[in-house]
């Protein structure tokens, strides 16, 4: 186990110095920069830009501008933002809270929903209902979540007069019934993508499980079926959930990029957009290494959950 | 309620108004107050909330920024003078505008004296003095602190502190524009500043002090920013408790949310103009359409070969039909111009020669200055082919659709126009700043702070591309415009201004370094309670005046 451990941790520690070498790069890369806002204001000159470029440090090699990045990075400090003078880890800290709400919520939406659909779609397969959930995953999947947002805010919003049309609160009013109404479009939203993944998913993993001799076995041993799929079916096709699970968990904290900005919600996919098309470098680096690191440690967690709920599996 | 304060008022007469002084004689609660105001209330009452598509997120005035941050800018601090709607300049910090008349500026340009306001006190408590404003000017041309634009303040020399209530400076040379980039230099407070390590990370740039109508409030980043009335403001006002600015980065959002009520002004970028006629439609909102200072044209390259011939310049702006363009793609919104000025500058030229669609006398003129069609019905002379490119940001639709509207126009009088448009880092990097394009489809706010000295833009020294300071892209150069604008710096007489100006436009005119298309129009609402609010393009910011808005 300690040598397992060991292990990870090297592959994950060369990972991330990989992922910033690459981030770092491409970043730079992408023409324009921290000062392109600037290019059409009528009063800064060629001379101005140059002189706020060298103030930042821009002008200077980029490997020397990596390693001093990574040097203070090493060292806890994750820079400063270019547009708000914030540490960096302020600003993320910021736009996590509204993130992990509506990434919260829609996720126990899709979990809850799409597990059910799934195993209902294994247990009834080519019924009526397993087509309708089939052919609504399908269309879920492929509609843009901003059609989808659009053409809620105008039905639920403009039309209605039931939910808000964005924002996480109405200005005034704080209270959590006040942000639970802004909480349900945008998630049932960005759950609808997700109940697609999941319902699909599980209803693979079910019935995979479904023809495993052992069912049979039940079944004929005399067990009553609702206890045969709840106890060995749903029992055994959930495994492969908790892999899909550490891969989906990162974005929770990540954020959506397309529902956070349709419903102006102030999290970490909105953030990662501005920064990326501010050039805000600190930031984008930082919101970087922070998904990664997270997906690091979701991806370990969920091998060691699955060793530990399925005995055929064993770290080494 | 947008018109102007004073109805009828010529432009000649609002022109003298602008440099003899008369504007100081004025009261300074004249910022935008409406002329039939109803009597706001005796203290701040309620709140506004401006809806935002970017966020505002630079706090201290003098470091790198955007439009939007200004809205927060003028709320918060104040500058020694301000401008109005009418481009006039009003007393703010300052106790009087400096003008040659009132002895302000020396006859030579190069003295500059300021009498300050004795009454203005930081949110903090402290006393505003001439230290403060010596501290913000210094602070700029620091080299190690990372200022916007430097442009004017660099001349500054001497600044002396003659008393807490007045300030002097020399000029290294005269520069009559430095009057109008004032009005956008907030000024920041030295007690506070001056102790920081380093001004450029300073607490104070995330928490700003200023002088100004609404004091720092609260933020939430990626969501709403708040400014508190600041009850002990010098000027007038302010009359509403919060002023709120809330970002909804999504522009169909942000008009639905005006739809909604949600928010009470459309902050920029404003309604889109295809939801004009739908919001012009909403009840108790007021919809205005507010000329920008932003011009589109068709920018040329001109050391281009085929654009060095003036006649294929002139045959070109023939074979433009604006008309259709505006009417059919911009919603019939934005004005046909002829000039850089904006029309509502006092500047703007009303009389140059009005363009005309023709693809008759295009190709007549294209005939007589010998450029012949080929056998692939492209015109050519001396080996010069009549086909460029012309470049604009990818998806930005109208320009894509006007591009090939153009292009449809200018086939038939034999120039063909191929369309090669880039992602906006790129077009508007190198490519645009150094000049690597053929044409571009592009606005352009020429005017810095509403000055009309457009040196940046169409001097000879100016050209970025041949080692030039300047945004001078389309690489323009005509000593006789040279000389204008070298004079027009230089002079401070309103009157002569205006004959420079006015000259200066006309010869633009005539050469066409770009070919104007239109004029932009913004579409602002808000609700129609709001009293108060007075749009003023001679500022980048829509709530410039909040300090005077109020529920009526």
């Amino acid at each position: 186990m300690a040598a397992f451990l060991l292990r990870r941790l090297l592959q994950s520690i060369v990972l991330l110095v990989i992922v910033s070498i690459i981030g770092f790069t491409v970043l730079n890369l992408i023409p324009g920069g921290p000062l392109a806002q600037y290019a059409l204001d009528p009063g800064m000159t060629e001379a101005d830009r140059l002189r706020i470029a060298a103030q930042m440090g821009l002008d200077r090699p980029l490997y020397v501008q990596y390693l001093e990045w990574a040097s203070r990075m090493v060292q806890g400090d994750w820079g400063t933002s270019y547009r708000d003078g914030n540490p960096v880890t302020t600003v993320i800290a910021r736009h996590v809270p509204a993130t992990l709400l509506l990434m919260g919520s829609s996720t126990v939406i899709a979990v809850a929903v799409g597990t059910w659909i799934g195993i209902r779609g294994a247990t009834h397969r080519n019924s009526a209902s397993d087509y309708v959930a089939t052919v609504g995953a399908m269309i879920a999947l492929s509609i843009p979540t901003f059609w989808f947002g659009l053409i809620g805010i105008y039905v639920f919003s403009l039309r209605l007069g039931w939910l808000p049309s964005g924002n996480m609160y109405t200005i005034g009013d704080g209270s959590v019934l006040n942000v639970l109404h802004h909480l349900i479009m945008p998630s049932v939203v960005l759950a609808l993508v997700h109940i697609a993944i999941w319902s699909r998913f599980m209803r693979s993993a079910t019935l995979d499980a479904i023809s495993q001799e052992f069912v049979k076995t039940a079944r004929a041993k005399g067990v009553p079926e609702r206890r045969v799929v709840m106890k060995h079916v749903v029992g055994n096709a959930l495994l492969p959930m908790i892999s899909l699970a550490g891969v989906q968990v990162p974005s929770l904290l990540t954020g959506a990029l397309v529902t956070e900005t349709v419903f102006s919600w102030p999290g970490m996919g909105r953030l990662f957009l501005d920064s990326l098309s501010y050039s805000d470098y600190p930031v984008v680096m930082g919101l970087l290494m922070f998904s990664a690191i997270l997906t690091i440690v979701a991806n370990f967690i969920a091998d060691v959950a699955v060793a530990l709920v399925d005995p055929r599996i064993r770290l080494a | 309620m947008t018109k102007d304060l004073k109805t009828g008022l010529s432009r000649r007469s609002a022109l003298s108004l602008m440099g003899a002084g008369a504007a100081a004689l004025l009261t300074p609660n004249l910022l935008g107050k409406p002329a039939f105001a109803q009597t706001p209330p005796d203290a701040p009452t309620g709140r506004v909330i401006v809806g935002l598509s970017q966020e505002p997120t630079v706090f201290n005035p003098l470091m790198p920024k955007i439009e939007v941050d200004d809205n927060v800018h003028f709320s918060i601090f104040d500058a020694l003078f301000r401008i109005n709607e009418n481009g006039e300049f009003v007393p703010n910090l300052a106790a009087e505008v400096p003008t040659l008349e009132n002895g302000g500026i020396s006859e030579d340009g190069l003295s500059w004296s300021v009498k300050l306001r004795d009454d203005v006190t930081w949110h903090d408590g402290e006393a505003f003095t001439a230290d403060d404003v010596k501290f913000t000017l210094e602070l700029i041309v620091n080299p190690d602190f990372r200022a916007w634009r430097t442009t004017g303040h660099d001349l500054v020399r001497d600044i002396e502190v003659v008393s807490p209530t007045e300030i002097t400076w020399r000029m290294e040379e005269p520069f009559a524009p430095y009057l109008s980039f004032l009005t956008e230099t907030f000024i920041v407070p030295e007690h506070i500043l001056a102790a920081a390590e380093d001004p450029n990370e300073a607490p104070f740039n995330r928490e700003p002090i200023g002088t100004g109508a609404f004091k720092w409030g609260q933020r939430t980043a990626g969501d709403a920013l708040t400014l508190v009335a600041n009850p002990d403001y010098h000027g007038e006002g302010p009359y509403i408790e919060e002023l709120i600015f809330r970002y909804i980065p999504d522009m169909t959002v942000l008009f639905t949310q005006f739809q909604s009520g949600a928010i009470d002004v459309v902050g920029r970028s404003y309604i889109t103009q295809d939801n004009y006629e739908a919001a012009k439609a909403l009840p108790d909102r007021q919809v205005d359409l507010v000329p920008a200072p932003s011009v589109e044209s068709i920018y040329l390259n001109l050391e281009r070969p085929q654009f060095q011939d003036p006649a294929v310049r002139q045959a070109l702006y023939y074979a433009l039909d604006r008309s259709a363009i505006i009417d059919v793609l911009y919603y019939g919104l934005p004005e046909a111009t002829e000039t850089f000025m904006p029309r509502q500058s006092a500047y703007y030229h009303d009389s140059l020669p009005a363009q005309e669609f023709n693809l008759d006398r295009a190709r007549e003129i294209l005939d007589q200055a010998g450029w012949v069609t080929g056998s692939d019905g492209i015109r050519e002379k001396d080996g010069v082919r009549l086909e460029f490119n012309n470049s604009t940001t990818t998806g930005a639709h109208l320009r894509e659709q006007t591009q090939q509207f153009v292009q449809q126009t200018f086939a038939e009088i034999g120039v063909r126009m191929n369309i090669e448009n880039m992602p906006a880092a790129v077009m508007w990097g190198d490519f645009w700043v150094l000049s690597q394009f053929d044409s571009a489809m592009v606005g352009i706010t020429y005017l810095i702070a509403a000055d009309p000295d457009v040196t940046n833009r169409l001097h000879t020294d100016a050209i970025a591309a041949q080692g030039g300071n300047g945004s001078n892209t389309g690489q323009y150069s005509n000593p006789e415009v040279d000389a204008l604008l070298d004079e027009g710096a230089r002079t401070f007489d309103p009157e002569a201004r205006m004959a420079i100006y006015r000259e200066v436009q006309e010869i633009v005119r005539s050469d066409l370094p770009f070919l104007p298309l239109f004029s932009y129009t913004q579409v602002y609402g808000r609700k129609a309670g709001l009293d108060g609010f007075v749009p003023n393009t001679n500022t980048r910011s829509e709530t410039w005046n909040a300090a005077s808005w109020y529920w009526s």
